[in-house]
């Protein structure tokens, strides 16, 4: 799956034992892709001693704050942007 | 002084003070890897020298340099590393390293809630507080009340961009040059670039206020 700058993913909601570095807080919430930083090691199995190949790509997605918290006090406009590996990507 | 064994002793009780868990499952994790042979000792004693070395002077003049540089600004926001490497600043192992920069539109911060990614190659180690839970939850819940609290009031209308930075990719703000600073030499500039507005904690002062 290869995503562009501007198109809409939602993070996946699914649940994963060990770690990974999707924040929770973006389970489920519906984003926009900023670009895309290539690929990198998969972290999900490096962290246990795998080679974490093949290697996954990795985007900077931006997600309006309110969509991520219902209640936000700040701007509408206001964005939080988290990088996110092309695995936890859905198409939206 | 305190008192046991019933005679006195003209010192504190020496001990780990407030030593952290965290400090002793570190020392137990690196006595299990040099046991192992995955690092040698000199190999954590070469890290730690290289990160203490790093300061945020080595990213002010990156800072520094977009500023009074327009050619040199348009290669930082394409590829950071690359610019930091021009000026032979050694942008450390991450691959990918962004500039994010600040105009009279959007205010961009960092923060790592995962845990504390921080572009120490160019800033040097992070502050405490970089590293905080309340910092860490609460750039990403109510940032404009953290930036309240730094002391930055963004201008009405400005959007404000929080960047929750992992592991693979560094991420560097590149602070708005204040007014008044036009007959500044590039090493005045950078002097005027402090760490927390590489962060997006705070704006650069005009010369006047600092001091």
């Amino acid at each position: 799956m290869t995503l562009a700058p501007g198109q809409r993913v939602r993070v996946s909601s699914r649940s994963h034992d060990g770690h990974n570095r999707t924040p929770a807080y973006l389970r489920g919430r519906i984003g926009t892709v900023e670009r895309g930083h290539g690929s990198f090691t998969n972290p999900e199995t490096r962290a246990y001693g795998a080679d974490g190949l093949p290697e996954r790509q990795l985007y900077l997605v931006g997600f309006e704050q309110r969509e991520v918290w219902p209640g936000y006090p700040g701007r509408a406009a206001d964005r939080v942007y988290a990088d996110v590996f092309e695995h936890w990507l859905e198409e939206a | 002084m305190h008192d046991h064994d019933g005679h006195d002793h003209p010192h504190a009780p020496i001990t780990n003070g407030d030593e952290p868990d965290a400090a002793a499952r570190v020392r137990a994790l690196e006595e299990l890897l040099v046991e192992k042979g995955v690092v040698s000792r000199n190999d954590v004693r070469r890290r730690i020298d290289w990160l203490v070395s790093r300061a945020p002077a080595d990213g002010a003049r990156i800072v520094a340099r977009a500023w009074v540089d327009p050619a040199f600004k348009e290669r930082l926001l394409a590829d950071a590393r690359s610019a930091a490497l021009e000026l032979g600043l050694d942008p450390g192992p991450s691959p990918v390293v962004v500039a994010l920069e600040n105009s009279d539109e959007v205010h961009n911060m960092v923060v790592c809630t995962l845990c504390s990614c921080y572009p120490r190659a160019l800033l040097g180690p992070p502050p405490d507080w970089y590293k905080s839970l309340p910092y860490r939850s609460r750039a990403v819940t109510d940032p404009r009340g953290v930036l309240d609290e730094f002391g930055v009031e963004l201008d009405d209308g400005v959007e404000l961009r929080v960047f929750d930075s992992t592991a693979n990719i560094r991420y560097l703000v590149l602070p708005r040059r204040p007014a008044g600073t036009d007959g500044l030499s590039e090493d005045e500039l950078a002097s005027l670039v402090t760490r927390d507005s590489m962060i997006g904690v705070a704006v650069p002062a005009p010369p006047a206020a600092v001091s």
